[in-house]
């Protein structure tokens, strides 16, 4: 039987979080050579589209153009060339309550700019018209375990198809009333150009097989929290080790009795 | 790619459940669609429902997975004794080695649509019996499957609007070749709800009439609804005479804008050249192209553009959703499961209530069903975003 390995180089990293406005800044929390600081996710206004549009961005277009375009940049890499792999636990909470709010009412007719922004791949369209990448691009969802889910899709990408891709994964909050049934509190979310081969930008080697051990958890608590609450920040063990430049093992939340272990190198 | 066995196939649709209803709806060129009296609906449309979704009842175990979309699947997984081929290439590779890749683009919505309508008048809360994880959730659809089947392997349900199941082979199929997995369920499964109803109208892209693909009149889509699914696993390195595969896939984006294709088609042309270079193909192999063919103006113009550009008139095609509707995220897999079913009975499909081709769009388009050997068949699917997916099938000879 065929065997192939799903790993790939690092040549990326963009990040946005809660208190955690970018990768340096992530990174240098994760190395503990500044606090983490709870505050709201601040999400910068895309300067990739035209200002108008920029404007009328919502917040996961906001969301995954930073951390997507953060990770591109630091690989120095065409974004408009690159495979992609969007994974979120959901789309835009937002639009979804207004949407169901206005069903429920006898005036049904939505409008379209809300219908269309609906889908579950609405962020990657509007990266792919602002990028102008006609490259593929998957969208996927498997709830808490969306991280895990992209990271194997997009590996397969390099290993199978030998591309470049990019992974975002990256989750945003429900209003109420779904609130209270999905408590994600915030925006937040990680980017990776996974590469085939390595390159003299190249950050680390990963290779990802499955394992039943329990996934490894924070020590810093409102760090911890951010894994636990935001699906997407489930990679934050992994982005430690890339933080500190250490080699060895860490393994990823994914599904109930399968769980990922990330060997880097 | 490593071509693939698909070792079993499944279909439910507004022509009926399973196969057989399917098959002989295809070839008597009959179309399931009727005038829409769904829910509370109050539109000017046709649609494709599955009439038997109400009345399907999950196992108690799995209640809190109940809603249209997961009783829709439940339907079709029961269909054709798909579920026990399931079972029995679970019980070979183990429940760790299959692997779950469905795709959808509303999953379970309709529950919140009917839930918010239930809202507590002081609170505005949701009714305690409303459970967003197992119904509202995209993932619903593969967290049920993974349940229902008692799985342990990878799970992953890809949400890309119309290509959403399309895309699921393409996932697969890497995830196949390395090694990861030694067998795929790979589907769609998308049920009637509001949002989509009341969205494509909003859009003006619903027509009045039954939807009419690649008729110079053709005036917007019949929302359906539907369930397909497929068993792939590796193929011996000569598969035996009559065994269906999967041959290649092409993935693209238009980039062009949210809900209207590129007007030259050129996101779907680099996705069609991109599945026959994965099938090691030229376009003059392919017997018969299952087109997306919407029936909105727009769409059919763009596909028409890029399939005359790469295959001029030389390939019989047809969409078939004037029978089936166009079922959305369910689509790319019940059209992939159309062409798995054209090579294993040598048919091509017909185009039910298309009247008068558009004379602008030169293809070689089936009215009408028929008879005809078929070795290889293209099917495409794309949604908005821009994304894009083509499927090359074949049958071993």
């Amino acid at each position: 039987m065929t065997h192939i390995p799903l790993a790939a180089w690092i040549e990326g990293i963009g990040f946005l979080a809660p208190g955690l406005p970018n990768w340096p800044v992530t990174r240098a929390v994760l190395r503990g050579e500044q606090p983490f600081t709870a505050a709201a996710s601040v999400l910068p206004a895309p300067t990739i589209l035209p200002p108008a549009e920029s404007r009328r961005a919502s917040r996961i277009v906001k969301l995954t153009l930073a951390v997507g375009l953060e990770a591109a940049t630091q690989a120095e890499a065409d974004a408009g060339t690159l495979a992609t792999v969007f994974s979120s636990s959901g789309a835009d909470g937002y639009n979804c309550h207004a949407l169901c709010e206005q069903l429920a009412t006898d005036d049904r007719q939505i409008s379209p700019t809300r219908f269309h922004n609906s889908v579950h791949n609405a962020a990657a369209g509007y990266w792919g018209i602002a990028t102008k990448s006609m490259a593929p691009c998957q969208v996927l969802c498997a709830y808490d375990a969306s991280f895990g889910a992209g990271l194997l899709d997009a590996l397969a990408q390099v290993v199978v198809d030998r591309q470049p891709t990019l992974l975002i994964a990256y989750d945003s909050e429900y209003p109420e009333p779904l609130h209270s049934q999905r408590d994600i509190p915030d925006c937040g979310g990680a980017a990776l150009l996974l590469m085939p081969e390595k390159t003299t930008r190249s950050l680390a080697h990963i290779t990802v097989t499955r394992t039943e051990r329990p996934a490894d958890v924070l020590a810093d608590s409102g760090m911890e929290s951010l894994r636990q609450k935001i699906p997407a920040l489930r990679c934050l063990p992994l982005l430690q080790k890339l933080a500190r430049g250490e080699s060895g093992e860490v393994c990823l939340d994914y599904l109930s009795s399968m769980q990922l272990l990330v060997e880097i190198r | 790619m490593t071509p693939l066995l698909i070792t079993s196939y499944t279909a439910t649709t507004c022509l009926g459940q399973g196969l057989d209803a399917l098959l002989a709806g295809l070839r008597e060129g009959r179309s399931g669609l009727a005038p829409c009296a769904f829910e509370t609906t109050m539109l000017d449309t046709w649609i494709g429902e599955v009439a038997t979704v109400d009345a399907q009842k999950l196992p108690e175990m799995l209640a809190r997975y109940d809603c249209r979309n997961n009783r829709l699947a439940l339907l079709g997984l029961e269909a054709d004794g798909f579920a026990e081929r399931v079972r029995e290439t679970i019980a070979r590779y183990g429940k760790s080695r299959v692997g779950i890749f469905l795709g959808t683009s509303t999953a379970g919505i309709l529950q919140t649509e009917l839930a918010y309508r239930r809202r507590d008048l002081a609170t505005g809360a949701l009714p305690g019996d409303f459970n967003y994880r197992t119904t509202h959730n995209t993932f619903s659809l593969g967290e049920f499957a993974r349940e229902y089947f008692g799985l342990e392997g990878p799970a992953v349900v890809i949400s890309t609007a119309c290509s959403s199941s399309a895309k699921v082979f393409a996932a697969a199929a890497r995830q196949l070749a390395c090694g990861t997995i030694d067998a795929a369920l790979v589907g769609g499964v998308d049920s009637l709800c509001l949002t989509t109803l009341y969205g494509f109208a909003s859009l003006q892209l619903t027509s009045a009439t039954p939807c009419r693909p690649y008729d110079a009149a053709r005036n917007g889509i019949s929302v359906g609804e539907g369930a397909a699914f497929a068993l792939l696993e590796r193929a011996p390195e000569i598969p035996e005479p009559g065994a269906l595969l999967l041959l290649g896939s092409g993935e693209s984006s238009d980039a062009y804008h949210m809900s209207s294709p590129h007007p030259e088609g050129l996101g779907a042309r680099l996705a069609m050249e991109a599945a026959l270079r994965s099938a090691g193909l030229t376009p003059g192999d392919i017997d018969y192209l299952n087109l997306h063919g919407t029936a909105t103006p727009a769409n059919d113009a763009a596909e028409g553009k890029a399939v005359a550009a790469l295959f001029g008139d030389r390939v019989a095609c047809s969409s078939t959703k004037g029978a089936t509707g166009h079922t959305l995220g369910a689509a790319g897999a019940i059209e992939a499961v159309i062409c798995t079913l054209a090579l294993a009975n040598d048919l091509l499909p017909g185009s039910p209530h298309t009247e008068t081709l558009d004379p602008g769009i030169p293809l070689q388009y089936l009215l009408h069903a028929r008879p005809g050997k078929l070795r290889r068949a293209l099917s495409n699917s794309f949604g908005f975003g821009g994304s894009n997916c083509s499927l090359v099938l074949g049958i071993a000879q």
